[in-house]
């Protein structure tokens, strides 16, 4: 049966509860957004147990594709904050991996006739969890910032060779920049997969709608049904992009914490 | 003027940083193909840095579009 509540461009981003679950006045209700997030991680484990289950010198496809990410990931590491990043290895590619298993899970095509509270739902079309996630990276910036440079973390709002009168002017606009980097990262992921998806659904309804009239009017639904199927294939380039562009600019931002005195 | 027209104006005009992220693109991609058309040997290795730009620069143009369907749908 043809749902009339997901038919709108905006229906796919309601969060609704599966298993209502209460926690004192809490709701941790089990929502379609946690059944997406579970189904991406327990995917992501389940790939790398099964590509790494026998490691041999000579990689199969599997193993070859495993480590592909690894490689990537690891030389985006080296490349931005050299030898001493190393240890934030694993909070680069976690971050990585996730957002784009997240991205690309939200492209899968629901079963039609299911209920709405299972159709594909992506997680990072909403602020809260990409705010979190930027979150959680601002945070390991100032605490090792301040761990690994003590006072000197300040020299960050400070650029050495600057005349002292420019001072003033300078340093607020560093600190408001510094300030506004969870925003922009948590704004341009959410942004992203939620302009997209509307734009998406959005094409989507003009084919659903113009073959409804059922008339001769139904051969106008084939150009928003090509430029549906165009939208999805910017889409897959636009989440493969947007978690490469989150995981480089937590490397810059660690880079910054890392490498702060030498500014 | 009726808060409804009213909004649907404001959820319009906040659609013009469209126009700045369209000309910062052509900017980013047409600047990157004219230097790998001089130097192609160059191209692969600034391929990530293009990106990046075309990443940060859609940005601008997104931010708008959030305005706009915050506008629409939130108040």
């Amino acid at each position: 049966m043809f749902n009339p509540r997901a038919a709108g461009p905006m229906e796919q981003f309601e969060i609704l509860p599966i298993v209502p679950l209460k926690f004192g006045n809490y709701d941790i209700s089990l929502t379609n957004s946690s059944l997406w997030m579970l189904i991406g991680t327990g995917a992501i484990i389940l790939f790398f147990a099964f590509a790494t289950r026998k490691s041999n010198l000579v990689p199969g496809r599997t193993q070859a594709m495993a480590e592909t990410f690894y490689e990537f990931v690891s030389d985006l590491v080296r490349d931005t904050i050299g030898p001493e990043g190393r240890k934030f290895f694993p909070y680069v590619f976690t971050l990585f991996i996730w957002i784009l298993i997240a991205n690309l899970f939200g492209l899968l095509p629901s079963f039609p006739g299911i209920p709405h509270e299972l159709h594909t739902f992506t997680p990072t079309s909403h602020l809260i969890v990409t705010l979190a996630l930027a979150m959680v990276t601002i945070t390991i910036v100032i605490l090792y910032g301040f761990y690994k440079n003590g006072l000197g973390f300040f020299k960050l709002f400070a650029p050495s060779g600057v005349p002292l009168w420019l001072m003033p002017i300078l340093v607020p606009v560093e600190v408001i920049s510094f300030l506004s980097r969870p925003l922009s990262l948590a704004i341009r992921l959410f942004a992203n997969m939620f302009a997209g998806h509307v734009i998406l659904k959005l094409f989507a309804g003009f084919v659903v709608s113009l073959i409804g009239t059922g008339s001769a009017v139904m051969l106008f639904g084939i150009a928003p049904f090509l430029g549906a199927i165009a939208v999805t294939a910017l889409e897959f380039l636009v989440a493969a992009l947007q978690a490469y562009v989150f995981a480089v600019l937590t490397c810059i931002y660690l880079n910054d914490a890392v490498h702060a005195s030498d500014h | 003027m009726e808060a409804e027209a009213a909004k649907l104006i404001g959820a319009g005009l906040a659609s013009i940083p469209l126009a700045g992220a369209g000309v910062g693109l052509g900017l980013i991609f047409g600047n990157f193909l004219s230097g790998a058309f001089r130097n192609p040997s160059a191209a692969a290795a600034n391929q990530p840095t293009m990106l990046l730009a075309f990443a940060l620069t859609e940005f601008t143009g997104l931010l708008g579009f959030a305005i706009a369907m915050i506008i629409l749908y939130t108040f």
